[in-house]
């Protein structure tokens, strides 16, 4: 007990030395006065005392392990994702939400929400990259611009509606995807990370400069949404709208990404994130498999590119900056590399609790650094982690097989 | 040789001056169980990574002869495109993928025996049913041959260790080989399980009919298991021959047991 003290005191002690300069001393340089603020030191060194007795208390449990791999919480999404009687019900209760929820909310809400909507799309695009294939990809957001510029463009000079968009800016992730996949085929981990990291940024510089191609840093505004049977919509319908398509798209999503996972090509992602070498042993094409996940991840960002722009209106690309791709990555790893679930609560998480809760939004940077380091260290796994399917084997004749 | 079914000539690799392997001749014929011993650091691993594609040799050729095929080179090939033409191996460090369960590393190994592509993953037509099905049930089949039945849904870095090598095995297997290549696949195993690894290699080639290749350590499971030995030592090959013949070779003995020994 008096060790555990001593270690809090020598913490907050620590604490109160470090942020002397910041908490303490307020310099007047109209006056040329020093003014001290000695009850800060109080507070900073009450609040570490505290704080690191949480530490410690936590790492202990970490150490247990009860925390973790055993803990209450990974049972308990397991249970949610494996009993049908709870996860039924909750996947009913889930869709009637979703399909009321522009009757319920307003304009306000609808916004917001939207952009979480189309995060969860990316969340659950980045995820066959980064969480299936093992692929470090940020520079994901340059999809994502591909995707809306290409509508943006089209609608501009040829009158492109939105439906004919919506799989052409797909088409056109995928090529991308594909354009990234070839230089960067034989790099793996932080190389890959960097090259990936460069081409987005690329992408955003010549958007940004090509002013004759892009309109530059201004952007291109005046962006229709969908129409619907043809008919033009007024701008509340329209969210409406496109409330309705993005829900659609992330149920097609959630469809795709499910049984890409358990297949023949979902099985080689996996195999290549877990071991290359390997992997090729068992005679699998590394490079084509590579392109397959960064292809097919690439195709999301297109789509919910296209959404972006339509509900918008207006983009420049501003929107489409490094931060973006953190944020998109930072949903996946938060929710859990490879979960489906996870993603999209890790979306929600990020992207609506900052704009309902102002003090999140003001220190979000801060919070968001915080939140990712006591992630990593005590649920590296994510909010849900990954369960891998179980086959049942009927009998000895093995025939048939579900899970 | 017509029942060969590999041919190594010369085989020689280099790294910057280093040589590893030097100009080794090595062949396996048709149903044979062969042994490649040496002492730690000898080259018998860059050898079987020279052969499997991994590093390209320097030099030499490296033919498999597919029972009832024509002889193909191997050489400058990448691992998945040797593995396609018939030759699976195992690794001496375990080279599972831990967080997929056991059954879906051995379905793995049917990857190049597949062919369900994303548009098939997505519509999951009665083609790709079909596939998958029997993807299951050979590799499940595969899991129970390899005494891993119980452990199919279990993720294969919470296997024990001895299942963590056979389930290895069984990935290799589900790749179709006719050429089975194990580096050490006794290391860590009690005596008890080097038995029914003894066994177990014996019975796939037997009843399979896969010639197997091997490097180990174990004396014991190389003298009662394999027809021929090829000894190396410093990269080079220092015999050859049957069981018998190698046990009393004073070459063999002094390279493992060093100069001053008297035989």
């Amino acid at each position: 007990m008096v060790a555990e003290i001593r270690k809090s005191l020598i913490a907050a002690v620590w604490f109160i030395f470090l942020t002397f300069p910041l908490m303490v001393v307020k310099v007047n340089t109209i006056e040329n006065t020093v003014e001290w603020r000695w009850h800060n030191m109080l507070i900073v060194g009450v609040t570490f005392f505290f704080l690191s007795w949480l530490w410690r208390y936590l790492l202990q449990k970490k150490e247990e392990g009860t925390l973790t791999t055993k803990g209450a919480l990974t049972k308990w999404t397991d249970r949610v994702m494996n009993e049908p009687a709870i996860y039924k019900p909750l996947i009913a209760v889930g869709t009637v939400a979703a399909l009321l929820g522009p009757l319920v909310l307003s304009e306000k809400h609808m916004q917001p929400l939207i952009s979480a909507l189309i995060f969860i799309v990316l969340g659950l695009g980045l995820n066959i990259v980064v969480g299936l294939a093992g692929l470090l990809d940020l520079g994901y957001v340059a999809f994502y611009a591909v995707g809306a510029y290409a509508y943006a463009l089209l609608n501009f000079h040829f009158g492109l509606s939105f439906w004919a968009a919506l799989p052409l800016g797909a088409g056109l992730g995928a090529v991308f995807g594909i354009l990234l996949g070839i230089p960067v085929l034989r790099l793996r981990g932080d190389y890959l990370a960097i090259v990936t990291l460069g081409f987005g940024e690329i992408i955003r510089l010549i958007l940004e400069n090509w002013d004759d191609l892009s309109h530059g840093p201004s952007g291109i505004a005046n962006i229709p949404g969908p129409t619907l049977f043809g008919d033009v919509l007024s701008r509340s319908d329209s969210t409406v709208l496109i409330y309705y398509v993005i829900i659609a798209m992330l149920v097609f999503t959630i469809f795709v990404v499910n049984r890409i996972q358990n297949s023949r090509l979902g099985r080689s992602w996996l195999a290549l994130r877990e071991d290359e070498i390997a992997c090729q042993a068992m005679g699998i094409d590394r490079m084509k498999t590579k392109l397959a996940a960064f292809a097919v991840g690439a195709t999301w960002a297109g789509m919910a590119g296209v959404v972006f722009a339509a509900k918008s209106g207006f983009i420049n690309p501003k929107s489409f900056e490094f931060w973006e791709s953190v944020l998109i990555l930072s949903i996946v790893v938060l929710g859990g590399q490879g979960s489906i679930l996870g993603v999209i609560l890790a979306a929600f998480v990020l992207k609506l609790l900052p704009e309902y809760v102002r003090i999140l939004g003001e220190y979000r940077m801060l919070l968001f650094g915080a939140a990712m380091v006591l992630m990593m260290l005590f649920r590296p796994q994510g909010f849900i982690s990954n369960v891998r399917r179980s086959y049942e084997f009927h009998g000895l004749d093995e025939e048939g097989a579900d899970g | 040789m017509a029942d060969k079914v590999l041919n190594v000539s010369g085989l020689t690799m280099d790294f910057g001056g280093l040589r590893a392997v030097d100009t080794v001749d090595l062949d396996v014929r048709q149903g044979e169980i062969v042994a490649l011993i040496g002492p730690n650091g000898a080259g018998k691993t860059t050898f079987f990574n020279c052969i499997t594609g991994i590093y390209p040799p320097t030099g030499g050729d490296v033919m498999v002869i597919p029972p009832g095929m024509e002889p193909q080179r191997l050489n400058g090939l990448k691992p998945n495109q040797i593995t396609i033409r018939g030759m699976a191996r195992t690794f001496q460090n375990i080279r599972l993928f831990p967080n997929m369960t056991a059954l879906e590393n051995v379905m793995v190994g049917r990857h190049c025996r597949t062919s369900a592509g994303v548009i098939g993953a997505i519509f999951r037509g009665p083609a790709t049913r079909a596939e998958e099905r029997e993807t299951i049930s050979i590799s499940y089949k595969l899991l129970q041959k390899m005494g891993l039945k119980k452990h199919v849904n279990d993720l294969a870095k919470n296997l024990p260790y001895g299942a963590q090598r056979r389930l290895e095995i069984a990935r290799a297997l589900a790749t179709d080989p006719f050429l089975l290549l194990l580096d050490e696949p006794a290391a860590g195993m009690n005596p008890q399980e080097t038995t029914e690894l003894d066994e177990l290699i014996t019975q796939i080639r037997d009843e399979d009919g896969i010639s197997i290749l091997l490097i180990e350590h174990d004396m014991k499971l190389v003298m009662s298991l394999s027809d021929r030995i090829f000894v190396v030592d410093f990269g080079r090959k220092i015999a050859e021959g049957i069981p018998q013949a190698i046990k009393d070779n004073p070459v063999v003995i002094k390279a493992y047991l060093g100069e001053e020994f008297e035989v």
